[in-house]
């Protein structure tokens, strides 16, 4: 073990040397996995399209690994001291892929009507804002309701894609046919889409940054099976594996190759956070001791160790420690047996068998969900694995029909995007499952996550957050596992390709092969 | 011959709808439904978005009306629209099924071929080392698991050797034109067709194997001896012949399943053809695409069992006669 780890840190190092000047021209052949349905990212934001789509759509702002925002379509950007207005600087020399000149009017269009209708988990965010107007070409004024701290967080590709008004304006969004050939403003065009083959994008020679894109083309091999992918890989047909392309036992020894590098880096907005959803409503799972018990008898070292390579942090509680207001001061669950029992013994546990679902996502998941079995076993905690298949886990969760369920989520930098939807108990509804699947309803907790949304100062919203996160871990509503670490496998000589905080999702702007 | 190919016509069309009817209902017996797949997908959705994709999908209306609207669609040829991919179905199903029929053939191609001159080259050597060797193979080709195989076949002559490409229909970006494109194409074929058609090999092996062993005992056969006829002449003409029949109706079955693809080797070796599509269909609940390919390759099925019918009447006169 301690060999594997070794070697995949001197990987780790190596990634982030220092590199010399960007080389013009070259292809870069990449796995895309699985398909995705579309790569009009206003209409659909699933992570393969956001993966493509994110070199051909851009947002006004970009975020670095430390979440702070830098310029993108917008080259500059003012906050008025009470917090209410966001005044944004376009670049004024912007064109849409067909030609068409990029304009203020296009973002109001994109913000305040294409991706109110389209765009969930952005209309969400945008119920804060009071107005969205455009003074001139180049200005974009967004007027709060009151104040939002994690406002500036939501410029990313993903979250607030632009969208071309010329297009969309008045047609119906879903079925316009220019939706197979996405228009955006990004470093890349889209070229040609092979369905069940591959993805090509191409240069886009007009870029508003000079110099930029450095590549000519990029390849997307859609490859379906894991083991394939690896082997496309060793095959030198593609040249980089996004996190998750191959299943984790097969990392190590392809990080062991020549001239290869891993990054577990450019995953800091998402910052995937997995745990197990636990039914708050009834059964064992519902008495606070036995979800304590849980968290005591899981060994997520050894889950981090000899299931994800060692990449990655046993969390320690609902919020990343790649997220904003993040705290360590909390109750920590080591790995203690004896607790278990203790708090089971307690509570009068009976051994009645509690339902657990792993996440249908391949291999991984399939054996995390056996050792979680096993650590439980032996603290005398009855387990059966129900096993289905992603539609049927997506029905079950979203049915409340479960005891205990793998899952992993992504935070978006601040826990108000992020995080709070897991736990409010005015997101308990059947028929989802990205809201409080839990069941979990506390008012102190409802009201902790209200005000530090809205907090002015990064102070004051610190100190909402850290009671709100010693709560939720004394009452362990869910059962938090790791900070998934995604690796990114790639040749060394392809460079500068995790740069920001969603990594390849708009890498290749910036990425270059070296000769 | 006419009016019994127009009868046989008539009844594959009741089956054909009543099979989709079944499919309809045991898809829609699943759990999940494509809404929430894709809901699933993004990551996040709420209430709102979800029936706003159930309502574009018309699963929002009752499940007799959606079979109602789906049958009428197929009667019209049409096969509806993929919500997932974002295209008509027939459109889908016709861009895959080059590639499908480019792989099951050659694979069929190859396991007939080979597995019928084997067989009868076993045959013809009962007890001998040979006739142990290729009963032997194809106890083993019969037994090795298609997916194993295929991915034995990729370590060895890709990752290990390199002489062949690993997955993949052609080399991505290669921009091959003309013969050039042909040979890459064929290249990318061996590997999958090989595989695939190494089960349908042993089997067409055994059975030409046990059907010339049968026929040879028969009593015509004693006949054809008797009269003095040649070896090689009784073997062909009425050994081979006659043998033939249950490989024939072998053969029907296979090339029915032809188009369906081969969901497997699609799959291992990024075969862009429509057994990939179909499994991926079924874990996105794409009920339209799911229903279409089911419906080609039933229709395939059905027509292929027809055209055995007619071929038993060309092999064997007793059936014409009859």
């Amino acid at each position: 073990m301690l060999k594997r780890l070794t070697t995949l840190a001197a990987a780790l190092l190596v990634s982030t040397a220092l590199h010399a000047e960007p080389v013009m021209g070259g292809r870069a052949n990449v796995v895309i996995q699985p398909e995705p349905p579309s790569l009009m990212m206003g209409l659909v934001q699933n992570g393969p399209t956001q993966m493509v789509a994110g070199q051909i759509y851009e947002s006004l702002l970009r975020y670095d690994e430390e979440l702070q925002p830098m310029p993108q379509l917008a080259k500059s950007w003012e906050v008025s001291e009470d917090g209410l207005t966001y005044t944004f600087k376009l670049h004024d020399n912007v064109k849409w892929h067909d030609g068409e000149p990029f304009t203020a009017a296009d973002v109001v269009f994109s913000a305040d009507v294409f991706l109110r209708e389209t765009h969930p988990r952005l209309r969400t965010s945008l119920e804060h804002v009071e107005s969205i107007t455009a003074p001139d070409d180049t200005t974009v004024v967004f007027k709060l309701k009151g104040p939002f701290g994690p406002f500036l967080g939501i410029f990313e590709a993903g979250t607030m894609p632009m969208v071309p008004k010329h297009i969309y304006e008045g047609t119906d969004y879903k079925n316009n046919p220019a939706n197979n050939t996405p228009i955006g403003t990004g470093p890349f065009k889209f070229t040609e889409w092979v369905k069940g083959s591959h993805i090509l994008l191409t240069k886009n020679a007009d870029y508003y940054e000079e110099g930029k894109p450095y590549l000519d083309e990029i390849y997307w091999h859609v490859i379906p099976d894991a083991a394939s992918r690896a082997v496309a890989y060793e095959t030198g047909v593609v040249d980089v594996l996004p996190g998750g392309s191959v299943e984790n036992f097969d990392v190590q020894r392809i990080a062991d190759m020549d001239n290869t590098c891993v990054t577990d880096k450019g995953w800091e907005y998402f910052g995937p956070h997995s745990w197990m959803w636990l039914n708050n409503r009834e059964g064992p799972t519902a008495d606070k001791r036995f979800r304590q018990a849980v968290m005591y008898a899981m060994d997520r070292n050894f889950a981090r160790d000899a299931l994800w390579n060692g990449l990655g942090k046993v969390a320690a509680g609902p919020v990343s420690s790649s997220t904003r207001f993040f705290t360590d001061d909390v109750t920590a669950y080591d790995h203690d047996p004896e607790k278990a029992k203790a708090l089971l013994a307690e509570m009068g546990y009976d051994g009645e068998t509690v339902r657990l679902l792993p996440l249908p996502y391949g291999e991984t998941w399939q054996r995390w969900a056996e050792a979680v079995k096993q650590n439980l076993d032996e603290v005398g905690i009855n387990v059966e694995i129900v096993s289905t298949d992603v539609a049927g886990w997506n029905q079950k969760l979203a049915e409340w029909d479960y005891d205990m369920a793998f899952t992993y989520l992504y935070q978006y930098g601040d826990p108000a995007l992020g995080v709070a939807r897991n736990y409010i108990s005015t997101n308990i509804a059947k028929g989802s499952q990205w809201n409080n699947v839990e069941g979990y309803d506390n008012k102190e907790v409802d009201d902790l996550f209200a005000k530090a949304a809205v907090a002015v100062t990064a102070e004051e919203r610190q100190a909402l957050y850290t009671q709100v996160q010693q709560t939720l871990v004394e009452d362990v509503p869910a059962a938090w596992l790791l900070e998934l670490g995604f690796p990114t496998i790639y040749r060394c000589n392809v460079k500068d390709l995790v740069t920001t905080a969603i990594g390849v999702n708009d890498g290749f702007k910036d990425a270059y092969i070296e000769k | 011959m006419l009016r019994f190919i127009l009868m046989r016509l008539g009844k594959a069309a009741i089956i054909l709808v009543a099979i989709l009817t079944l499919n309809f209902f045991l898809i829609h017996a699943a759990p999940g439904d494509p809404a929430a797949v894709m809901a699933g997908e993004a990551g996040a959705a709420d209430a709102k978005f979800i029936a706003q994709l159930r309502e574009q999908f018309g699963l929002d209306k009752p499940l007799l009306t959606q079979l109602a609207i789906y049958l009428k669609g197929v009667l019209q040829l049409d096969l509806g629209y993929s919500y997932r991919q974002q295209m008509p179905v027939a459109d889908l199903i016709f861009s895959r099924l080059p590639a499908t029929l480019l792989l099951t053939m050659t694979a069929f191609v190859i396991s007939l071929l080979l597995g019928t001159v084997a067989g009868v080259l076993a045959s013809a050597r009962v007890g001998k080392w040979s006739d142990t060797a290729i009963s032997t193979l194809a106890l083993l080709f019969y037994a090795t698991p298609l997916y194993w195989a295929a991915l034995m076949a990729v370590l060895l002559f890709s990752v290990y050797f390199n002489w062949l490409p690993g997955f993949g229909y052609e080399t991505v970006g290669a921009n091959y034109t003309g013969l050039r494109r042909v040979l890459d194409i064929g290249q990318h074929l061996i590997l999958p067709a090989t595989t695939l058609g190494l089960f349908f090999m042993a089997v067409y092996m055994r059975m030409t194997r046990a059907s010339m062993l049968e026929v040879s005992q028969l009593d015509f056969v004693k006949t054809a001896r008797a009269k003095g006829l040649k070896p090689s002449i009784i073997q062909r003409r009425h050994i081979f012949r006659n043998a033939m029949l249950p490989v024939v109706t072998l053969a029907g079955l296979q090339a029915g399943q032809l188009v369906g693809g081969a969901v497997l080797t699609e799959t291992v070796f990024a075969w862009p053809g429509i057994g990939r599509l179909m499994f991926e269909a079924l874990a996105q609940r794409d009920y339209n695409l799911l229903l279409g390919v089911f419906f080609v390759s039933s229709a395939m099925v059905l027509l292929f069992n027809l055209i055995t019918d007619i071929l038993y009447r060309f092999v064997d006169p007793r059936i014409r006669v009859a």
